[in-house]
C-alpha cells in the first residue's frame, strides 16, 4: 500500500479523479467545477452590465438578455455557490471532526457527478436552441409561455443536480452525527462543521419542495399536465410557494457555511477563541429553523392578504436577531485579539460591513407595506447581491485562500491575493450600492434595457464600471492560482501558524486516510489546546491498527451520465422526434443497470495494514 | 490603518456621489418623491426603517473601526497570545434584547400599514344596479406588453393611458390575461401582481399637488418579468382634477363612432375596418367580453402620449411601429397579425388613427 | 465492533444487526434522514393536491365525490397495512437469525404489495374511463401525481425487496446484508404511513365532498 505516493501519468490521474471516493479529491472536483461555473456566471453578469451601461443599448437582444439573466442567477446559485460550498465542506469537515472519510464515500462521489452532469446539461441549452429565459425563479405562467427548450433544460438540469445536492446533504448529516473522533462532542465541533450540519439539514428539508415543483413543471411542459394551466383549473401560485419554500432556505443553505468559514477565519487570525461559541451555535440553528418560516416574504405583492403578509413580515424580522448576535460575536472575537491581516482575514473583515448593509436592507424588505415599493425593483437586486456577494462570495474567496494550503499543499500569493481583495471589494460596492437607489427611483429588475430621461443613466453607468473591477479581480485570482501551482512551494501542517482545529494538525494535503490514528479531542479548538501545552501534534485516541478504506468506483459517473442522456430523450420527445424515446430508455437503462451493479456487487472496501502505515514514517498524518 | 480608512472614505464618497448625482430620481417615477397617500405611507416606513438601520450600522461601525485599529498584530506583540475569552453573558443579552426592541418599533407600524393598504371595503358596497356606491373602481388587465383599464361602473374601456381623478381614493381590480405581470406606479404607490388566476384588489390615491409638479403625468411600469419586452411594458397615468375627470368620463361616453376627416383618413378608416378592428376597438364603450379584447382600445388614440407605450407620440413613430412592431417591441403579439402595409396605407392609417380624439 | 465479513450462528448474532457495524449505523441513520426528505416531498404533493382538488375546466368533468369508492380503497388499505405487518414479522426473524422465515414473510409482503398495486392500476383505469385522466384537468394532474408517486414508491419497494431476496437467497444473513433488509422494511413502513394519509386526505375527505 505504499504505491499511492508514486508519481502518476496524466491518464491515471484523470481515471483516479473519475473514480475517486476520497472526500479531499471530491472537494477539489467541486472546487474546479464550481469555479468554472462561477467564471461562466460572472461572464454572464458582465454581459448584463454592458447591456445596461447606457440606455437603449443593443449589445444583446431582448430575448438573449432574458436568457443571460436567467442563466446568471441559476448558474451562480446552483452551479457555482452551492458546489463551492460543497468543495470546502468536503475539504474540511471530515478533517475537522477527525474522521477518515465521510459516511457514504460512494454517494459523495455520486452527488458530485450528478451536480456536474446536471450543470453541463443546463449549459448545453446555449448550443441547442436557447437557454432558459424565465428568470432563475421560473414563475410558472411565464415558463409555460416560453416556447424554446430552454426551460426544459432548466427543469431537467436542476432536477439532476438537485438530487446530487440532496445526497450530499444527507451524507454530511450522517457524517457529522456518526463519524466524529473520540471526544469530539457536538459542542466541541468547529463552527464551520456546525454550519455545515445545519445547512445539510436545510438541504434535506428544502430541496424536496423544489423537486416537486420541478416535477409539476416538467409534467405540464412535457407530459400534458395541468398544474399551472389556469384554463384547466390550474394555479400558478402553487409554483411560487413551492419554489420559495425551497428558495428561502436555499439562501441560508448558502450563507450559513459562509458564516462558518468566517468564524474559523476570525478565530484563527485573531489568535483567539470564538467569542460566545454556544450562542453562535444557537444562532446558527435558530436561523436554520426560522429560515423555513418566512418563504412568503418573497410574495408580499402576490395578493396573499394582509394577515399572511403581516405574519411573514414579523417572522422575517425575527431572523435579524440571531444574525445580529453573530455579527457582534465576530466583532468581539477580534476584540482583545491579535489580528493578522492575511488575505482571508481581509475578506472576513470586509464581510462585516458589507453583510450588515445587506442585512439591514433585508429588514427593510421585511416591512411588508414598504416592500410593495421595493419588490421586483433594483432595490431587491442590490439587497440580495449585498447578501450573496457580500456574504457568500466573500466567504468563498476567503475560503479559497484559507483552505488552499490544506487542499493543495501550497500557499496562494498574499500580495496578489490582497490586490484581488481590494479590486473585488471596491468593484462590489461600486456595482451594487447605487442599485438600491436605482430601485427606489423606480427601476424594475430584469429589464433588458431602459429609456433615457428616467433618471437612471448615471447610476447604471457607475454600476457597470464596478462590475469590471470584480472581473479584473477574478482574473488576478486565476493568475495567482496558476503561479502558485507552477512554483509549487510546499507548506507544512499549519501554514497559517495559528490553526486551531484538527485539520491543521495533519499534513497539507493530508494522506488519503487523513489520520493514521484517530485523535483524542479534549475541547473546543483541539489543536490549539495541544499547541498551548507545548505539543506539536494531537494525542492519539487509539493504537496504530489497520485502517478500513472504501474502494474507488466508476459507477457514480455512469449513473449520472445515464440521467444526462435520458434528459435529452425526455425533452425532445415532445417534438415527436423518433429517436427521443429510445434515448430516454437507453439513458434510464444506463442509470438503472449501474445502480443494480452497485447493489448486487458486494463492496467491502480494503484495509491499509498496520505495517504499511508504520513504513510511512512521518509522511502519514500521525495524530 | 490608512488603507482601511481609505476604504471607508471610498464607500462614503460613493454614497454621497450617488445621492448628489441622482438626487431622488425623477418626480414622475421615483418612490422617493411620493405623490399620494399610499406612497407617502410607504415612504414613512422607508424612513423609519432606514433610521433604525442606520443606528445599527453606526454601532457596528464604531466597534468595527475600533477593533481593527486597536488590536492589530505588530512586530511588538507578534508572539503574544491573547486571553481566550469564552463569551460574556451580559453583552450577549444586550445584543439580543436591543435588536428585539428595535424590531418591535418597526413591526408595529408595519402590521398596521399593511392592513391599511389592504383596506378595500368601499369596493364591496354596491347599489341596487350592482354598481359600486361611492368608490371609483378601475379594472386593470395586464396583457403581453400592454395595459387595459376598464371603468366598470362607467362603461368605459381604455388602454395604455390610465385616467384618474386626484385627491380621491381609486380602487383597482388587477389581473392578467396571459402571464403574470405586476402593476406599479412608483411615485404613487407600491405594486400589486396581476395574476392569471384571480383578481387582486388594492387602492391608490393621486395627490393633486404632486400631480401638478409632474404636469399631471406619472409613469407606470410592469414589475414582473413577463417576456422579451418586459422592459417596454410601460403605461402612463394622466391625473385630472375631480371636475375634469367627470368631464372626461362624459366625453368618453359620448365618443361615438369616430368620423374620419379628409380623404386620406377615410381611406385609413377602410384599412382599419379591414385589418385592425378584429382586435382593436375604436370606441370607448367596448361591450365585448374581455377575452375578445385582445389588443389595446384605440378610442382616444390621438390623445395618447406614447406610441406602443414607449415611443414619442408622433406620426413617424406610429408608422415605424405599424411597419414592423417586432423591431420596436420584441415578442409582441401584433406582429404578423395583419398584411404588410405599403407607404400609402401607412400614411392613411396614421391619418385616421391620429384623428381618434376626444372632442375638445 | 463486529466486521461485515464475520460468520455468525444464532448464538453470536447481535441483537441489533441493523446497527452492528459503522457502515450499518451510517446506513440506518442516512435512511432515516432520507425519509425525512421524502416526507417533505409527499407533503408538497399533498399541498398541491389540496390546492387543486376538484379544480376542473368545466362541469362535464367528474369531481372527487363522483369518483372514489369506499370498497376499493378500503381493500387496498387493508392489503397495504397487512403487508406492513408481515414485514415486521420478517424483521423479527431477521433479528433472530432465521433466514428462511424472513424470506417467507418477505415474500408474503411482496405478494400483498403486488395485490395493492394491481388494485391501484384497476382503479386508475376505471377513472380513465370516467374521463378523469392525468391531462383532463388540474385535479386529474394533482390526483395522479400524488397517488401515482406513492404507487411508484410501492413498485420500487417491491423491486427492491425482491432483488434483495434473490441476491441473498443462497448466502443467508450476515452483517453486510442485514442492514439492507432492515432499511428496505423501513422504506416499506414509510410507504404504508404515506398511504394512510392518502386514504384519509384523498379518499375519505374526497368522499365527504
Amino acid at each position: 500500500m505504499s504505491t499511492y505516493a508514486h508519481k502518476k501519468s496524466f491518464g491515471a490521474t484523470v481515471w483516479d479523479y473519475l473514480t475517486t471516493v476520497d472526500h479531499k479529491k471530491i472537494g477539489i472536483l467541486y472546487l474546479i467545477a464550481g469555479g468554472f461555473f462561477f467564471l461562466v456566471g460572472g461572464l454572464e453578469a458582465l454581459f448584463i452590465r454592458v447591456q445596461l451601461a447606457v440606455p437603449n443599448n443593443d449589445f444583446v437582444s431582448a430575448g438573449l438578455y432574458n436568457e443571460i439573466l436567467t442563466m446568471h442567477g441559476t448558474t451562480m446559485i446552483f452551479l457555482a455557490a452551492m458546489p463551492l460550498i460543497f468543495a470546502f465542506m468536503n475539504a474540511a469537515i471530515p478533517l475537522q471532526i477527525g474522521a477518515r472519510d465521510v459516511a457514504f464515500p460512494f454517494l459523495n462521489s455520486l452527488g458530485f457527478w450528478l451536480f456536474f452532469f446536471g450543470g453541463v446539461f443546463l449549459n448545453c441549452s446555449w448550443f441547442l436552441g436557447g437557454a432558459p429565459d424565465a428568470g432563475w425563479t421560473s414563475y410558472a405562467s411565464l415558463t409555460l409561455e416560453s416556447d424554446t427548450h430552454g426551460v426544459d433544460f432548466y427543469i431537467l438540469g436542476l432536477q439532476i443536480s438537485g438530487i446530487g445536492t440532496l445526497i450530499g446533504g444527507i451524507n454530511f448529516l450522517v457524517t457529522i452525527v456518526n463519524m466524529r473522533a473520540p471526544g469530539m462532542t457536538y459542542m466541541r465541533m468547529p463552527l464551520f462543521t456546525w454550519s455545515a450540519f445545519v445547512t445539510s439539514a436545510l438541504i434535506l428539508f428544502a430541496f424536496p419542495a423544489l423537486t416537486v415543483g420541478l416535477f409539476l413543471l416538467m409534467f405540464d411542459r412535457l407530459f400534458g399536465g395541468n398544474f399551472f394551466d389556469v384554463s384547466a383549473g390550474g394555479n400558478t401560485i402553487i409554483w411560487e410557494h413551492l419554489f420559495w419554500i425551497f428558495g428561502h432556505p436555499e439562501v441560508y443553505i448558502l450563507i450559513l457555511p459562509a458564516f462558518g468559514i468566517f468564524s474559523e477565519i476570525f478565530a484563527t487570525f485573531s489568535r483567539k477563541r470564538l467569542f460566545g461559541y454556544s450562542s453562535m451555535v444557537f444562532a446558527t440553528v435558530l436561523i436554520g429553523f426560522l429560515g423555513f418560516m418566512v418563504w412568503a416574504h418573497h410574495m408580499f405583492t402576490v395578493g396573499m392578504g394582509p394577515i399572511a403578509n403581516a405574519i411573514f413580515a414579523v417572522a422575517t424580522m425575527a431572523i435579524a436577531v440571531p444574525t445580529g448576535i453573530k455579527i457582534f460575536n465576530w466583532l468581539f472575537t477580534m476584540w482583545g485579539g491579535n489580528i493578522k491581516f492575511t488575505t482571508p482575514m481581509l475578506y472576513a473583515i470586509a464581510f462585516i460591513p458589507s453583510f450588515v448593509a445587506g442585512g439591514v436592507t433585508g429588514i427593510m424588505n421585511a416591512v411588508a407595506a414598504a416592500d410593495y415599493q421595493y419588490h421586483d425593483s433594483y432595490f431587491v437586486v442590490a439587497h440580495f447581491h449585498y447578501v450573496i456577494v457580500g456574504g457568500v462570495v466573500l466567504a468563498l474567496l476567503a475560503g479559497t485562500h484559507y483552505y488552499w494550503p490544506k487542499m493543495f499543499g501550497t500557499l496562494l500569493n498574499e500580495a496578489l491575493g490582497k490586490i484581488t481583495f481590494w479590486l473585488f471589494l471596491i468593484g462590489f460596492h461600486l456595482t451594487f450600492f447605487i442599485q438600491h437607489f436605482l430601485g427606489l427611483m423606480g427601476m424594475p429588475r430584469r429589464v433588458f434595457t431602459y429609456l433615457p430621461n428616467q433618471g437612471w443613466e448615471t447610476g447604471n453607468l457607475i454600476s457597470s464600471i464596478g462590475a469590471f473591477f470584480m472581473g479584473v479581480a477574478v482574473i488576478i485570482l486565476l493568475i495567482n492560482i496558476v503561479m502558485t501551482q507552477v512554483k509549487n512551494v510546499r507548506v507544512g501542517n499549519d501554514p497559517w501558524e495559528d490553526g486551531r482545529s484538527l485539520e491543521w494538525a495533519i499534513p497539507s494535503p493530508p494522506p488519503f486516510y487523513n489520520f493514521k490514528q484517530l485523535p483524542l479531542v479534549r475541547g473546543l479548538d483541539p489543536y490549539w489546546i495541544e499547541k498551548m501545552e507545548g505539543k506539536k501534534e494531537m494525542t492519539p485516541a487509539e493504537p496504530l491498527g489497520d485502517i478500513h478504506m472504501p474502494n474507488p468506483s466508476f459507477l457514480p459517473v455512469t449513473i449520472s451520465f445515464g440521467l444526462f442522456v435520458a434528459a435529452f430523450g425526455a425533452m425532445y420527445h415532445v417534438d415527436d422526434k423518433n429517436w427521443a424515446l429510445p434515448v430516454l430508455i437507453i439513458g434510464m437503462g444506463i442509470t438503472l443497470i449501474s445502480m443494480l451493479i452497485r447493489s448486487v456487487k458486494d463492496d467491502h472496501g480494503f484495509h491499509i495494514h498496520k505495517e504499511d502505515l508504520e513504513n510511512e514514517d512521518d509522511k502519514g498524518g500521525r495524530a | 490603518m490608512r488603507k482601511r480608512l481609505h476604504k471607508w472614505r471610498l464607500i462614503s464618497i460613493f454614497a454621497i456621489l450617488a445621492l448628489a448625482l441622482s438626487g431622488c430620481g425623477e418626480p414622475f417615477l421615483s418612490t422617493l418623491t411620493p405623490a399620494g397617500e399610499v406612497a407617502k405611507k410607504q415612504y414613512d416606513l422607508m424612513i423609519l426603517s432606514t433610521v433604525i438601520m442606520v443606528l445599527v450600522i453606526i454601532v457596528v461601525t464604531v466597534i468595527f473601526i475600533y477593533v481593527i485599529a486597536r488590536f492589530r498584530r505588530t512586530k511588538k506583540n507578534e508572539n503574544s497570545i491573547p486571553k481566550q475569552v469564552e463569551g460574556n453573558h451580559k453583552l450577549e443579552i444586550i445584543w439580543t434584547v436591543i435588536p428585539i426592541l428595535l424590531l418591535l418599533v418597526l413591526a408595529v407600524p408595519t402590521v398596521s400599514y399593511t392592513f391599511q393598504l389592504a383596506d378595500v371595503s368601499p369596493m364591496k358596497q354596491k347599489d341596487k344596479d350592482g354598481k359600486t356606491k361611492d368608490a371609483l373602481v378601475v379594472n386593470v388587465r395586464a396583457n403581453l406588453y400592454w395595459w387595459e383599464f376598464e371603468y366598470p361602473d362607467l362603461g368605459i374601456v381604455t388602454s395604455q393611458d390610465l385616467f384618474v381623478p386626484t385627491d380621491k381614493k381609486v380602487y383597482f381590480n388587477v389581473k392578467s390575461s396571459d402571464v403574470k405581470h405586476s402593476f406599479w406606479i412608483p411615485a404613487v404607490g407600491g405594486k400589486t401582481d396581476t395574476n392569471p388566476e384571480g383578481v387582486n384588489q388594492f387602492w391608490l390615491e393621486f395627490d393633486g399637488k404632486g400631480s401638478e409638479k409632474v404636469k399631471n403625468q406619472f409613469y407606470g411600469k410592469c414589475a414582473e418579468l413577463c417576456g422579451p419586452s418586459h422592459a417596454y411594458m410601460d403605461f402612463k397615468v394622466q391625473t385630472l382634477s375631480q371636475d375634469d375627470f367627470k368631464q372626461w368620463t362624459q366625453d368618453m361616453k359620448n365618443l361615438k363612432k369616430p368620423a374620419a376627416e379628409g380623404n386620406l383618413a377615410k381611406e385609413g378608416e377602410e384599412i382599419y375596418n379591414k385589418s385592425c378592428i378584429g382586435c382593436h376597438a375604436n370606441t370607448a364603450n367596448d361591450s365585448r367580453p374581455e377575452q375578445a379584447r385582445t389588443a389595446p382600445n384605440l378610442a382616444n388614440f390621438g390623445d395618447r402620449t406614447r406610441i406602443a407605450g414607449i415611443l414619442e407620440h408622433n406620426e413617424e413613430n406610429l408608422k415605424k411601429w405599424m411597419q414592423d412592431p417586432e423591431q420596436v417591441k420584441p415578442g409582441n403579439l401584433m406582429t404578423g397579425k395583419y398584411q404588410k402595409l405599403d407607404e400609402h396605407e401607412l400614411d392613411a392609417l396614421t391619418a385616421y388613427l391620429m384623428g381618434l380624439k376626444l372632442e375638445q | 465492533m463486529a466486521a461485515v465479513q464475520d460468520k455468525f450462528t444464532e448464538m453470536t448474532w447481535p441483537s441489533s444487526p441493523e446497527k452492528a457495524t459503522l457502515e450499518a449505523k451510517n446506513k440506518f441513520l442516512g435512511f432515516w434522514f432520507f425519509l425525512g426528505g421524502e416526507t417533505v416531498l409527499f407533503g408538497s404533493l399533498f399541498a398541491t393536491y389540496l390546492a387543486l382538488k376538484d379544480k376542473v375546466p368545466d362541469s362535464s368533468h367528474p369531481l372527487a365525490k363522483d369518483l372514489y369508492s369506499m370498497e376499493l380503497t378500503f381493500a387496498a388499505t387493508m392489503l397495504l397495512l397487512t403487508s406492513s405487518l408481515t414485514s415486521v414479522y420478517a424483521m423479527y426473524h431477521m433479528k433472530n437469525f432465521n433466514f428462511q422465515r424472513m424470506q417467507a414473510w418477505l415474500l408474503i409482503t411482496v405478494l400483498l404489495g403486488a395485490a395493492f398495486l394491481g388494485l391501484e392500476i384497476y382503479e386508475f383505469s376505471h377513472y380513465v374511463h370516467e374521463g378523469h385522466t392525468f391531462t383532463s384537468s388540474a385535479f386529474g394532474s394533482a390526483f395522479y401525481s400524488l397517488v401515482g408517486f406513492h404507487g411508484g414508491h410501492v413498485a420500487f419497494g417491491l423491486l427492491w425487496i425482491l432483488s434483495l431476496m434473490v441476491r441473498n437467497a443462497k448466502r443467508g444473513l450476515d452483517l453486510y446484508n442485514a442492514p439492507k433488509f432492515y432499511v428496505a422494511s423501513l422504506y416499506w413502513h414509510f410507504i404504508d404511513v404515506v398511504w394512510v394519509f392518502i386514504f384519509t386526505v384523498v379518499y375519505l375527505m374526497g368522499m365527504v365532498g
